[in-house]
């Protein structure tokens, strides 16, 4: 039951960091209409930007502004400088793009840092473990992850849903056209979008730094999960990427918990093991193929 | 700082695409990983080759090294392997880290009748009934370095272990390897993904299974990460690990820092080899560069030996292959690792030591060598090879 509990919390702390990376994406797939791979580019700047001042200062905590800060610096100076050029043209020209900014990131970042990844420790506060329940030690770093990543969610929820900018938002990933109809300027909104994207997946970056290690193409390994993340919660949704990321990240952390020994109770361990891991690499795609077979919009985008 | 490396970045970057080709230098392919996780293993792998020509040459015979970068893809390997052959007209070839991409890319190389030799990855199944005459591996076969990790556990007197590593040739090579010499019994066995990021799942299997000892096999950023957050879990304390070099090389060191004191692994070389060739080596790695060496850039720089040996014996001429494959088979060099010969299947016949993370004499912890494991291991598939 403990571990049971325990594999839990690791799906849970697996899916809120891939909810910072997609709520940025689903934004401005859903709003902007653009498909931006450098997405996990942002993710790397941040965790580099951060990682590289606390290691220098000797602070974790003033790594902090530091990763926030250059990760929405760079995601604006994207928009500016690239996005903002590709919002007529068509989806390839967008993945090319964008996909073109991925190399120029990794090469810019050996350049400056070399190969060899970049380590942070842990602050002291944040670091050991904690006994939750009789005989259920879960690392401290890892449920503050869980925890800001819960208050990010709401605070994203009050914003999309109290405020002014929100409301423009909810619209334009609705009815683009019709926002742009109203007068609204939309250039402005789009620019805040795409640095609030970024600014969270900076933030994800940054935290991901003492528990993986922050290196050239860390972007790119979550990418394509945060992508299946953004098609089964709805493009444009940020309550469908809160809630498809936590499935998401469950559901991975179980198949590869419990697959393997499901499968050695019906075949020789050798086969199994690698069987179990081959479906249990394959199952959120698997998932992402029956959500689009069954609601090809996403599971929270109502069917029109 | 930072600016400066950029400059020079970019100078380097700038002087690379000049032409500065003798015209009848012999080219060499280099085919490895540079870019990702495991670029540093590829950087090493290059860095390695490049100390050991003096002034361009190997054996007296100016090369011309070319290298490209595979990006840990097994397609990508072959492709940039076919280019060399059919456009570069490369005849020998060296580089790949991982068995994936050695898997997709050798057998393409040899059956062209070009010669490839081996830096690091021995996958089990081209040591056997696939052995091939023009294919060479001066690293190890990959079972090897894990069967070391099996005896050391066996001597250490453990009797359960729970054993780890990703799903792909080298990690099913790994886990076979460990069974093999490892005398107690299995608690556990998982396989990871190659480019897993987070192994709490796993860990908390681990701890469920409560064994006393753990083996794992995670190469380059692969393995940092997962010591990392071994350690971070608290099970460095509770369960001790007995790993091979790839899971603890002086990089991962260097990242995991005071948490792997007391870890035992095992290695065919380490840096504190007593040795002419190794000091000569570690003594130019130092001058040159400014970082952690590992066991990648010890083998590259014996694979340059080895084809320097070959081509000082042929005087450079690559075109009379059967001479050029008797002088490889010599191994006629001062290997870095001391005692080197090639087997039947032309995998190495050498020694493997137990090694120790312990305190160095500055503070920072060292990986020092504390005993013998195998003296002239083979390995388990050269029966098997036809030649």
């Amino acid at each position: 039951m403990t571990l049971f509990l325990e594999q839990l919390l690791n799906g849970v702390q697996f899916g809120v960091m891939l909810f910072l990376l997609a709520a940025g994406l689903t934004l401005i797939f859903g709003i902007m209409g653009v498909i931006n791979l450098a997405h996990g580019s942002i993710y790397m700047i941040g965790a580099y930007a951060g990682t590289w001042v606390a290691a220098e200062t000797g602070s974790f905590w003033l790594g902090i502004p530091a990763g926030l800060a250059a990760a929405a610096f760079a995601g604006v100076v994207i928009e500016f400088l690239v996005v903002r050029r590709l919002y007529g043209r068509d989806h390839l020209d967008q993945v090319l793009a964008t996909f073109g900014l991925i190399l120029i990131f990794n090469q810019a970042i050996t350049m400056l840092f070399g190969r060899q990844p970049l380590f942070v420790s842990m602050p002291a506060l944040l670091d050991g473990s904690v006994e939750l329940l009789p005989g259920l030690f879960y690392p401290v770093y890892r449920l503050a992850i869980i925890v800001v990543g819960l208050l990010v969610a709401l605070g994203l929820y009050l914003l999309i849903n109290k405020t002014r900018v929100g409301m423009l938002v909810r619209a334009g990933s609705t009815n683009r056209e019709m926002v742009r109809a109203l007068g609204v300027d939309v250039r402005l909104l789009y620019t805040l979008v795409f640095g609030l994207g970024a600014l969270l997946a900076g933030l994800a970056g940054f935290m991901a730094g003492p528990i993986l290690a922050v290196q050239v193409g860390m972007g790119e390994q979550i990418l394509i999960t945060t992508f299946v993340v953004v098609v089964i919660g709805g493009v444009g949704s940020i309550r469908g990427a809160f809630f498809a990321s936590l499935i998401l990240g469950i559901v991975d952390t179980s198949l590869r918990a419990y697959l393997p020994g499901l499968l050695r109770q019906i075949m020789v361990g050798p086969e199994a093991d690698a069987l179990g891991a081959g479906i249990s690499s394959m199952g959120i795609y698997l998932l992402m193929a029956i959500v689009l077979l069954i609601r090809p919009k996403g599971l929270f985008i109502r069917n029109s | 700082m930072i600016l400066k490396k950029a400059l020079l970045a970019i100078s380097v970057s700038a002087f690379a695409v000049l032409p500065a080709l003798a015209q009848d230098a012999v080219k060499i392919g280099m085919i490895t990983t540079l870019t990702g996780p495991a670029g540093y293993l590829g950087q090493d792998v290059r860095d390695g080759f490049k100390l050991a020509m003096e002034d361009g040459k190997l054996g007296g015979v100016p090369v011309d090294l070319l290298v490209e970068d595979d990006g840990l893809k097994p397609g990508q390997g072959k492709q940039i392997a076919e280019r060399f052959l059919n456009e570069d007209k490369i005849k020998l070839f060296t580089g790949i880290v991982f068995s994936n991409v050695a898997g997709a890319t050798v057998p393409d190389i040899v059956d062209s009748g070009a010669f490839y030799v081996s830096p690091n990855a021995g996958p089990s199944n081209l040591a056997g009934k696939e052995c091939n005459e023009n294919y060479f591996v001066v690293s190890w076969q990959n079972d090897s370095l894990h069967e070391s990790a099996g005896q050391l556990a066996t001597n250490l007197g453990y009797k359960k272990a729970f054993i780890l590593a990703p799903n792909y040739q080298a990690g099913k090579d790994a886990l076979a390897g460990f069974k093999r010499y490892f005398k107690g019994e299995i608690a556990g066995e998982i396989y990871t993904r190659l480019d897993q990021t987070d192994f709490a799942a796993e860990l908390a299997q681990v701890r469920a299974a409560k064994p006393d000892v753990v083996f794992q096999f995670h190469p380059g950023g692969l393995g940092i990460t997962f010591l990392r957050q071994y350690e971070q879990a608290g099970l460095m304390k509770e369960i001790p690990m007995v790993v091979a070099e790839p899971s603890m090389d002086g990089v991962t060191l260097a990242a995991v820092g005071d948490a792997a004191l007391g870890l035992n692994l095992t290695s065919h070389w380490n840096s504190d080899f007593d040795n002419a060739a190794n000091k000569k080596f570690m003594d130019a790695w130092n001058k040159a560069y400014n970082r952690p060496v590992t066991y990648y850039a010890a083998q590259a720089y014996d694979t340059a030996l080895a084809y320097a040996s070959a081509l000082k014996a042929t005087d450079g001429n690559i075109d009379d292959a059967d001479a050029f494959r008797a002088a490889l088979r010599k191994a006629d060099f001062e290997s870095v690792r001391g005692k080197f010969s090639f087997g039947p299947n032309q995998h190495p016949v050498q020694d493997w030591y137990a090694l120790k993370v312990e305190k160095g004499p500055e503070g920072k912890p060292i990986i020092k060598t504390v005993g013998e494991v195998f003296k002239d291991h083979g390995d388990a598939y050269a029966a098997e090879c036809k030649m």
